[in-house]
């Protein structure tokens, strides 16, 4: 799906600084040469299976599906895998491929905290340094994976510019990188940024939609007929869409952040209330003013709570062959609640947010049809933050 | 021929950087007067961007601050005009690719064309995306300026070949920001340059002083200044014009401009 330039459609592309341009194309190269290497391969997928657990589990909900009274439903179980969420596949493959090209520090970005988890977990396993930024409002809002990274050994730098989130916590991951080249490699943690990453971590990602084929085609012998999962950069969705592209019949749903919704200002659903721009080295749909200034999004998800999207999904959009839907934080906190009485399982608030779209579209659909929720983390990290959204105020 | 190589005619070059709107246009107008009146050969200003990825704190701030007082690409605009009545040194935008593109890049640059603006500066547009704006530069006649980096090494010939207006080596590593020292080998990367193009070569990142500028345009043809300026303003606030007409006049007077 990438073409030459590392584009998807119009988006995509590489506007970063001069300083940074050989890095992204040693990496490209690097990249190119260890995706279809065996060796690498082998070694990857031992990391996957014996490190991380997977296969992650497909798990047939059937209170769920029994309570809404229409499609099957199944859960993706990314919350399954070791640091608890679907940032590790990424972060195993891209930590593999820095230590491969000889670099021996690590930097990240943060939102939730899952994907600095998880990078300071590689880091820690393969003997590499790591230092992770994390907007400051976000290492408040989970202090926990504040503690968890460093416990992991890693350096966290709160970034107070900005609006101190997620998309600040980027911006200064970028800076860092261009004054630490040599010895260091930024692990983005979703399918955004300049080219390469979109696509290295769509692939790294990709793991999961091929997994759900496999699982569902021995569980039910067919395809699904939709597949949703929450989306910020949108490295879970596009890992959980990836295989399904050419099935025309499966639809492909996006679910975006929108706060406390997309006619108010405090909202991060950028396909919904975004439009074209240029930013942290992509070209995409962003939250933004008339003069291009990015606006300051909000959701009561950390992981979600960013101005872009990744540039495949943006051409997804494009093209229609993905659909992209607002959902509240009422309804993910909702969802979060539903699905931990329902099934057991507590839900990351990110992915409560997939959960929440899967409710209003299974009673309509017919009990033959399938809907896969990829679950893409685990809700324990938010716990202390849904209990305040409920007026109750618990310490961690 | 650019005009901008005017600023480079037969003499170094110092040129400062200003953000627009910190803390409000009318100082901006001021400051850039002062440093004209004072031996500044071309002026940069800033569109200010809400998201500054190459720039340090000091300049993150006087962005911040900017945007905060109200500034817009429209009121810069207005400034610019008022300001051509009398400035005739070259003057070019360094802004970030979105502010380009959100406010659409060809009412942009004809815009520039209009008020009297010789280039853009894009720090996140590099040579594998100029074609973004490049067509319409030209039509507008504004240069777009190219920056080589201490990483750039095999990619130094192939931006140069191609550049435009003066070409921007950054001296070191990182965002922008002063620096005690400076210690990438600019001497080899002047002469990657001086083998491809006759365009000029100014050095910035990381200057502040006398002795640094003059080191830095002995190399190559000019100094840029930034965040040393800033850091003047955001201190005197509405009365930093003369701080800043006084320190150009060191800064210049150092590089034996003035």
């Amino acid at each position: 799906m990438t073409n030459q330039n590392g584009r998807f459609g119009i988006h995509g592309g590489q506007y970063i600084p001069e300083t940074l341009m050989n890095a992204v194309i040693e990496l490209e190269e690097a990249y190119n040469h260890y995706k279809d290497d065996p060796a690498f391969n082998a070694e990857l997928t031992a990391l996957f299976n014996e490190y991380a657990g997977r296969p992650s589990r497909l798990y047939y909900a059937e209170k769920m599906t029994k309570d809404l009274g229409g499609a099957k439903i199944y859960l993706k179980r990314e919350d399954l895998n070791h640091t608890g969420s679907h940032k590790i596949n990424n972060v195993l493959g891209q930590a593999l491929l820095a230590k491969k090209m000889g670099k021996t520090r690590l930097i990240a970005e943060t939102g939730a905290g899952q994907h600095g988890v998880a990078t300071a977990t590689a880091a820690a396993l393969l003997g590499m340094e790591c230092v992770v930024f994390m907007g400051e409002e976000d290492t408040i809002r989970q202090a926990l994976n504040v503690y968890r990274m460093r416990l992991l050994g890693s350096e966290v730098i709160p970034v107070k510019t900005g609006t101190a989130t997620l998309k600040d916590a980027v911006s200064e991951a970028m800076r860092e990188w261009t004054s630490r080249i040599a010895d260091t490699h930024y692990c983005l943690g979703s399918v955004m940024g300049p080219h390469p990453f979109p696509t290295i971590v769509r692939d790294f990602q990709a793991v999961i939609s091929r997994e759900i084929k496999a699982q569902l085609m021995e569980k039910e012998g067919r395809l699904p007929d939709a597949v949703i999962a929450c989306v910020g950069g949108g490295s879970n969705a596009m890992g959980s869409f990836y295989h399904f592209i050419e099935d025309k019949g499966v639809r492909l749903i996006g679910c975006e952040a929108a706060g406390r919704g997309i006619d108010t200002f405090e909202t991060a659903a950028t396909v919904n209330t975004g439009k074209l721009g240029i930013f942290h080295g992509m070209k995409s749909y962003f939250c933004q003013d008339e003069y291009g200034q990015i606006a300051p999004v909000y959701s009561i998800s950390a992981g979600l709570d960013y101005p872009g999207i990744g540039p495949e999904h943006a051409h997804l959009h494009d093209i229609g062959r993905a659909e992209y839907v607002p959902v509240t934080d009422d309804e993910a906190v909702d969802s979060f609640e539903y699905l931990s009485k329902t099934e057991g399982i507590i839900p990351a608030i990110e992915s409560a947010h997939a959960v929440a779209y899967a409710r209003k579209i299974a009673p309509v659909m017919n009990k033959d049809q399938i809907i896969v929720i990829t679950i893409s983390g685990r809700g324990d990290k938010d716990c202390a933050a849904i209990a305040r959204y409920r007026g109750e105020d618990i310490h961690e | 021929m650019s005009k901008i190589r005017e600023a480079f005619d037969g003499k170094k070059a110092f040129i400062a950087f200003i953000t627009c709107g910190d803390p409000d246009l009318e100082t901006t107008a001021a400051c850039v007067r002062a440093a004209v009146a004072n031996g500044a050969g071309l002026i940069e200003l800033g569109i200010p961007f809400s998201d500054p990825t190459a720039e340090g704190p000091v300049i993150q701030g006087a962005n911040l601050r900017a945007l905060t007082g109200g500034v817009t690409t429209d009121k810069i605009f207005d400034m610019v005009r008022s300001l051509r009545q009398d400035v005739t040194v070259p003057m070019v935008f360094m802004t970030y690719a979105n502010v380009v593109f959100s406010y659409g890049a060809e009412r942009f640059l004809s815009t520039c064309n209009e008020i009297g603006m010789d280039g853009v500066i894009l720090p996140d547009l590099p040579y594998e995306e100029k074609e973004e704006f490049l067509p319409l530069c030209h039509t507008y006649g504004v240069n777009l300026i190219s920056l080589i980096a201490p990483t750039s090494e095999n990619r130094i010939a192939m931006i140069a070949k191609e550049a435009e207006g003066f070409l921007y080596i950054v001296s070191s590593l990182g965002v922008t920001g002063t620096r005690s020292e400076i210690k990438t080998d600019l001497k080899s990367i002047v002469e990657v340059v001086r083998q491809n193009t006759d365009i000029p070569c100014a050095i910035g990142f990381g200057i502040s002083n006398p002795d640094q500028a003059k080191k830095m345009a002995d190399i190559s043809d000019g100094a840029i200044v930034g965040s040393a300026i800033i850091k003047i303003i955001e201190k005197y606030g509405k009365e930093a014009p003369a701080h800043v007409g006084e320190y150009v006049k060191e800064m210049t007077e150092g590089m034996k401009i003035s």
